[in-house]
């Protein structure tokens, strides 16, 4: 097979790419341990009080200011007040966290000066800054356990150099993911997370579809160098790559067009990380898995 | 052709039965009975989706409610055994919510030091978070409502298991220590109390204005303990237990964390998360049926057997399905496809080649389970991992995920070959139907 477009050859204009994109992530992550806060982190995170009401009228900027009055003056804390919902009728508070009483207050003076009731209170949420910093330790050791117990069933089942090459696609496809998250101000929260975990698990799969072929076809060739046989088995996968990732597409892009917000939250970073992943399984995981090969072979 | 023919009427069977029976419920009379529900209409072998009591469970975020978080507040210097404590705490949180009349609630321990209350279908949860933390009122008073003892007089109470009174029949009890104090306050409440003539010689122990037990008494006591007794159950005289020791809880109780979804919110998710749901595989049908064909077909059909079996499963294993869960069937969805693409794309790779279909059917199988096998393992990892050490809603998505993964991949490696090979021997020969 010839191909038309060699991937494996032009693998440094993919890096730089990957690098370019990964870049705004990784900054924000190393950032974090310094006091530098690069992300739009929701009360999940930080902590914090978040309500959300029904007012059954589109939320104007007049409107706004008035349940932020309201909510300064029954709490004593400013509050952000902005519009959501597919038709502009919800509107939600931010502030610090506070407590029980105060946001009963808010509640009962909302339900008063809007003619609402119990019923229009679509949401209310308060998280301490305790429980934020455990949801990001979870997060952390899990995502770091389940790297490693990946990385050595790869390497038990192919090669160390592929293992490894994979897990750089994964820190790839989820450096693209906190890059945009970064870029775009979304906001981030635990769904967040589990997004993130779970492009863990899904997009490894495409770079071991690809990699169990470059295996198959390395036993059948003597006489084809590594990178040759890499470029052949990349264009022998690239269907099923592009069809599973359509058709996972289709599934979780339906609940991101239909969905409640809540769902939109999570089902976005997931869509990012399946480009992502495609992407980084056809044009960057077998090079890497050669380079990597290169590195080891002159060490050893 | 015979055989052929067969298996696809089996294969349709078996996934209408399941589906109609995952749709409807299986009950049999004699079946199994689910331990957390002993009546007698439970016997039901195989729940409904619909079913609730039963079957999967709707989170939070699905049926509207709150889930509420404590922090038990431990002052410096505490040496105490924090988990009987925080038994004690839960007692009381759970007693407050009888109270309450909140049935369906739960009450868990998270972690060390915090108690995670979930209450299904409540709309402004507020009253409840202030209610359920606050610090209990534990008193001893009479039929006229005058208070003996308060909950500081006790020293511990203890579940007890033996003999009461040099009774020969062993029977569950509560015995309850008394600080020195607390000793000449109960002599002189039970003296006062056994004197009573109109038929009220009890002592109730009541917290926060609710009556927890009302225990007779027929004597003085002159004593720094007390047995009470009656037609307790192991677990009624430990809760007891549990209860009156709350006067003696070392720490209080603070709202670290609430998560409200309104009613409407939650039915809002739920119908447009199902609606996506149907478009979506929708979708995926008709873009397999495009572009493999036969195949294609047929991966539809092994769809069908999919979405029938984990139904059933999460019936049976009574999933607590939350939006995230959802997520992870959809996602789960997709990688059912996946082992289908994989194979049906080796199988048109050894037709090109010029192998015959039967030849290819069978080829592209053997070739393809590896990369099924080292795909679906390295996720399985991950969804065991997110299960072990994820928290809340993570938890419940690497459930849906880790038997999505399972059941999609047994799908694919027997439902989809024996119908692969029944379309084959039904004599449907053509490279071109499989999308070659």
């Amino acid at each position: 097979m010839t191909s038309k477009f060699p991937i494996v050859k032009n693998f440094k204009i993919f890096g730089i790419l990957s690098v370019l994109l990964c870049a705004t992530g990784l900054v924000a992550l190393l950032g974090l341990p310094f006091g530098l806060n690069l992300f739009n982190f929701t009360i999940d995170f930080v902590g914090g009080t978040e309500m959300e009401f029904n007012m059954h009228q589109a939320v104007t900027a007049d409107i706004e200011s008035q349940v932020g009055s309201l909510f300064q003056e029954a709490t004593g804390v400013n509050g952000s007040v902005t519009a959501a919902g597919n038709s502009g009728e919800l509107v939600v508070i931010r502030s610090t966290s506070i407590d029980s009483e105060l946001r009963a207050q808010v509640i009962e003076k909302m339900n008063e000066t809007f003619g609402l009731t119990d019923d229009d209170l679509y949401g209310n949420e308060d998280v301490s800054p305790t429980v934020g910093s455990d949801l990001q330790r979870a997060a952390i050791t899990a995502a770091a356990v389940a790297i490693l117990l990946m990385l050595i069933y790869i390497a038990f089942r192919f090669e160390l150099t592929s293992g490894l090459a994979a897990i750089t696609c994964l820190v790839h496809d989820m450096l693209i993911m906190i890059s945009v998250f970064v870029i775009f101000r979304l906001p981030v929260d635990g769904n967040f997370i589990a997004a993130v975990l779970t492009i863990l698990g899904y997009s490894i799969n495409a770079s071991i579809i690809v990699f169990d072929r470059v295996r198959e076809n390395l036993h059948a060739t003597r006489r084809e160098t590594f990178e040759e046989v890499a470029e052949k088995s990349i264009w022998q996968t690239l269907g099923r790559t592009i069809n599973t990732t359509l058709t996972t597409v289709f599934a979780v892009g339906m609940i991101y067009i239909l969905g409640v917000d809540s769902l939109k939250d999570f089902t976005l970073p997931l869509l990012i990380g399946f480009v992502a992943g495609a992407y980084s399984s056809i044009f960057l995981a077998s090079s890497l898995w050669g380079k990597y090969r290169k590195i080891f072979r002159r060490k050893a | 052709m015979k055989k052929s023919i067969v298996s696809l009427v089996a294969v349709l069977l078996v996934i209408a039965l399941l589906g109609v029976s995952a749709f409807t419920g299986l009950c049999f009379p004699g079946g199994f009975t689910t331990p957390e529900d002993g009546d007698e209409d439970s016997r039901v072998l195989i729940p409904a989706v619909t079913d609730q009591t039963h079957g999967i469970r709707l989170g939070l975020d699905l049926v509207g409610g709150s889930s509420i978080t404590y922090e038990a507040v431990i002052p410096e210097g505490y040496s105490g055994d924090l988990a009987s404590d925080m038994n004690v705490a839960m007692a009381m949180v759970r007693a407050r919510l009888t109270a309450q009349n909140y049935t369906e609630a739960t009450v868990a321990l998270k972690g060390d030091n915090r108690i995670y209350v979930e209450i299904p279908n409540i709309k402004n949860p507020e009253e409840a978070v202030q209610v359920l933390g606050a610090t209990a009122q534990m008193l001893f008073m009479d039929a006229d409502g005058q208070v003996w003892l308060t909950g500081t007089d006790i020293s511990k109470a203890e579940y007890y298991y033996g003999s009461v009174n040099g009774s020969p029949v062993s029977e569950h009890a509560v015995v309850v220590n008394f600080t020195s104090e607390g000793t000449s306050k109960f002599a002189e409440a039970t003296g006062s109390i056994s004197a009573r003539s109109d038929g009220t010689n009890f002592l109730a122990i009541v917290m926060d204005n609710n009556i927890l037990s009302m225990p007779t008494c027929e004597y003085q006591i002159n004593s720094d303990s007390c047995v009470i007794s009656g037609s307790f159950t192991q677990e009624s005289a430990q809760n007891l237990a549990d209860l009156i020791n709350i006067g003696q809880m070392p720490f209080t109780l603070e709202q670290v964390e609430l998560r409200s979804v309104g009613p409407q919110l939650g039915m809002d998710a739920l119908r447009t998360s199902l609606i996506a749901g149907a478009i979506g595989i929708a979708l995926i049908a008709l873009f397999m049926i495009v572009v493999y064909r036969v195949p294609g077909l047929v991966s539809c059909i092994g769809l069908a057997f999919y979405i029938a079996v984990e139904a059933v499963i999460f019936g049976l294993v009574h999933v607590n399905l939350s939006l995230a869960g959802i997520a992870g069937i959809l996602l789960s969805i997709g990688m059912a496809v996946d082992a289908n693409v994989v194979i049906f794309e080796r199988i048109k790779e050894e037709l090109r080649a010029g192998k015959s279909v039967k030849a290819s059917i069978e080829s592209g199988f053997k070739r393809a389970f590896a990369a099924i096998l080292d795909s679906n393992v390295t996720t399985l990892i991950a969804a065991f991992v997110l299960g072990f050490l994820g928290t809340g809603t993570i938890v419940g998505f690497a459930i849906t995920l880790g038997i999505g993964v399972v059941v999609s991949m047994f799908t694919a490696l027997t439902v989809t070959r024996l119908l692969l090979n029944a379309m084959a021997g039904l004599g449907i020969r053509s490279p071109k139907a499989y999308g070659a």
